[in-house]
């Protein structure tokens, strides 16, 4: 069962909403009903689930609709239709009594602003959660201190917020968020007021914690890059709609319409392609049929200067020069053992984009992508550059 | 021409006005005298208490406490030093604890009113709407109006006094406490509400820290203007500073009427200093 599920989950602000579902029916636009019925869109039948353990990112623009999504979670803001369940129950139908009580024991949230208390110590704030649930003060100022021993700002208890750096101060908005053990974390654009540094520590500090928590987290963020390196999956919204929900993969090589595609154009693709997206079908000649006289001419035919050599079970041998098999056959020399050489920079499939960059600048030949000793592709300089470019054909199927 | 508008004849809205203040003065005497007598009877013991308090020592004391709560600097506290002691200088100590009980009575009330008014304010927009149009109205009403009806209920002397202040000086507390809540961060208010706070955790633990320092600021004007208040009730029998300068009036004596109005001067410049640094004091 899914930690949260969203079926049609829409908020419209403003009055005449049930015109203004109309006409979302109808198939208008934002605008448009904006500008009919002066009612505005936040969130427009979002439908998703999130399964326990999983980072979700949702992503879109300023005014797409994401901070109001969120807020739809924990019903912060109302939902003007459809349904939030945590854990199978209805969010939506519940009274404050019991939202409380969900709030309190499973959902917490993560703020764009830090939203720390300023009269308040570190402390104080990490023990929050706890504080309002009256758990007596021993209790709660424990887990408060091991919340805050788990971001790393053990040593600053008794400092008031504004004597925090930015990062240390979102660090405390995370203790204070995981002091109450939460099932489901709320992050709303919890990195996006930190410098482009720290917010690299911080997401990998996230994704750190997260290998050890396991909470199920939903992540909103403007950054696409932000999305692609700590989600599991990634929510594209426009207009207070979803527009596609898929792995980082999924949404950067097969996005699914124009809009997807306009917004993944501009991202540094080396960071989410690794070599299987980029590798090509090996041109190979085998160590126990072939000699240097089959080689030099399959090189000829393919227009290479170097070809890889594997055995009948495909497992890489080596790799000979042209230059080198020309000698060999005027030595009347008829196998490779010889010329062979064995110095292959190789790469399995995994690796990243950022790793091939700087080994393919230093070889001379192809880097051979090898798995279980078995050569299953070969990166070329070209296809790197292509790939970069956003131009050349990616496979995914493969994968 | 005039005809038209001589249409409708004068209504009689003083009369009203009069019928009315005698209804309430009948209706609710049985409210009203008890307070008179023993809220009377209290701020007598009260000033008679610091009276009975060499002066000596309450200088001192004003003078220590101002030095403390200034962040150990000597200006406040050398201004009361000279201040009290002139005032003293000048026979008017037993006017000025009169006064200064006033006010600190008056101040006292108008914030334990004003506060909850001003949360009750900022927490919903029909309250807002209906308190805003009376505070106007309560604070330009010129001052002297509310001797009348206060002499009404409550007779002459100090109870009046505190009573007409409480109308004219309540509004600046109500007004910042609206505004001190409504200006406390929206994702403060957010992120208590995440966790699960209810309404009165949120109000204890978030907005009335937060809007502490605005509170104050309106206390600040409060406890200013009760004090010019308890002045002008000097017409209607309160005792104190404000007495001498009426009789100097009376009696066209510039020289007393200065000394006294300098005292007042004074005792506004000590007590608005002292609740200021209270309030940066403790941001």
């Amino acid at each position: 069962m899914p930690v949260i599920e969203a079926k049609n989950l829409s908020k419209v602000f403003g009055k005449n909403k049930k015109q203004a579902f109309k006409l979302l029916d109808q198939g208008l636009t934002k605008d448009e009903i904006l500008e009919k019925t002066g009612a505005t869109v936040g969130v427009n039948r979002a439908t998703f689930s999130v399964e326990a353990g999983e980072i979700f990112v949702i992503m879109g623009l300023s005014g797409s609709g994401k901070s109001t999504l969120v807020r739809l979670i924990n019903r912060l803001i109302e939902p003007s239709e459809g349904n939030i369940y945590i854990d199978g129950e209805d969010l939506s139908a519940m009274d404050k009594q019991e939202l409380r009580k969900i709030r309190r024991e499973k959902l917490s949230m993560v703020f764009q602003r830090f939203a720390l208390f300023p009269h308040r110590t570190i402390l104080e704030n990490a023990e929050f959660g706890l504080e309002i649930q009256n758990v007596p003060k021993e209790e709660r100022e424990k887990k408060a201190k091991e919340a805050l021993e788990m971001v790393g700002l053990g040593g600053y208890l008794h400092q008031k917020p504004n004597q925090l750096s930015g990062g240390m101060q979102q660090r405390v908005g995370l203790a204070r968020a995981l002091a109450n053990d939460p099932e489901v974390l709320l992050m709303d654009e919890a990195f996006s007021a930190l410098d482009p540094l720290i917010r690299k520590d911080m997401q990998d500090e996230l994704i750190d914690l997260q290998a050890s928590m396991k909470k199920t987290i939903v992540f909103i963020t403007h950054d696409l890059d932000e999305a692609l390196r700590i989600g599991d999956r990634i929510a594209l919204m426009k207009d207070g709609a979803i527009v596609q929900i898929g792995s980082p993969e999924e949404i950067l090589v097969n996005p699914a319409n124009d809009y997807v595609e306009k917004f993944v154009e501009d991202v540094d693709r080396s960071k989410v392609l690794s070599a299987h997206h980029i590798m090509k079908r090996p041109e190979t000649v085998n160590i126990e049929k072939h000699g240097p006289r089959v080689a030099l001419e399959r090189m000829r035919e393919e227009g290479l200067s170097s070809m890889f050599v594997v055995d009948s079970k495909r497992n890489l041998k080596g790799y000979i020069t042209a230059d080198d098999a020309s000698d060999a056959r005027q030595k009347g020399i008829t196998n490779f053992q010889d010329i062979l050489q064995n110095d292959i920079p190789k790469v399995d499939k995994e690796t990243p984009m950022t790793e091939i960059f700087d080994m393919i600048y230093d070889s001379p030949i192809p880097l051979a992508v090898v798995e279980n000793g078995k050569l299953v592709g070969i990166i070329v300089r070209g296809a790197v550059i292509a790939a970069l470019a956003g131009e050349g054909e990616v496979n995914v199927d493969n994968g | 021409m005039d005809k038209v508008l001589d249409f409708i004849p004068s209504i009689p809205l003083a009369e009203m006005t009069e019928d009315f203040t005698d209804w309430l003065t009948s209706t609710f005497s049985f409210l009203f005298d008890p307070i008179k007598e023993h809220f009377g009877t209290f701020m007598e013991t009260t000033s008679e208490f610091l009276l009975n308090i060499p002066a000596l020592i309450i200088i001192v004391l004003v003078a220590v406490g101002a030095f403390l709560i200034s962040g150990k600097k000597f200006g406040l506290a050398v201004f009361s030093i000279v201040g009290l002691w002139f005032i003293y200088n000048q026979g008017l100590w037993e006017q000025l604890m009169e006064t200064f009980t006033l006010v600190l009575l008056a101040s006292i009330l108008s914030v334990i009113i004003g506060v909850p008014f001003g949360i009750l304010m900022s927490k919903s927009r029909t309250a807002e709407a209906i308190i805003t149009p009376i505070l106007d109205f309560m604070q330009t009403m010129p001052a002297f109006v509310y001797l009348i009806p206060a002499v009404a209920f409550f007779g002459i002397g100090m109870v009046p006094g505190v009573f007409a202040s409480l109308i004219f000086a309540t509004p600046p507390t109500v007004r910042f406490t609206n505004l001190g809540i409504r200006q406390v961060s929206k994702e403060l208010v957010e992120a208590s509400e995440a966790f699960g706070s209810t309404g009165s955790q949120k109000l204890f633990k978030v907005e009335l820290p937060m809007a502490k320092a605005t509170i104050m600021a309106g206390i600040n004007q409060t406890v200013m203007l009760s004090l010019s208040m308890v002045v002008i009730a000097s017409m209607i029998g309160a005792p104190g500073l404000g007495r001498e300068v009426l009789s100097s009036l009376q009696r066209a004596q510039v020289g007393t009427g200065f000394v006294a109005g300098v005292g007042i001067v004074i005792l506004a410049i000590v007590i608005d200093r002292y609740t200021q640094n209270v309030n940066a004091k403790k941001e």
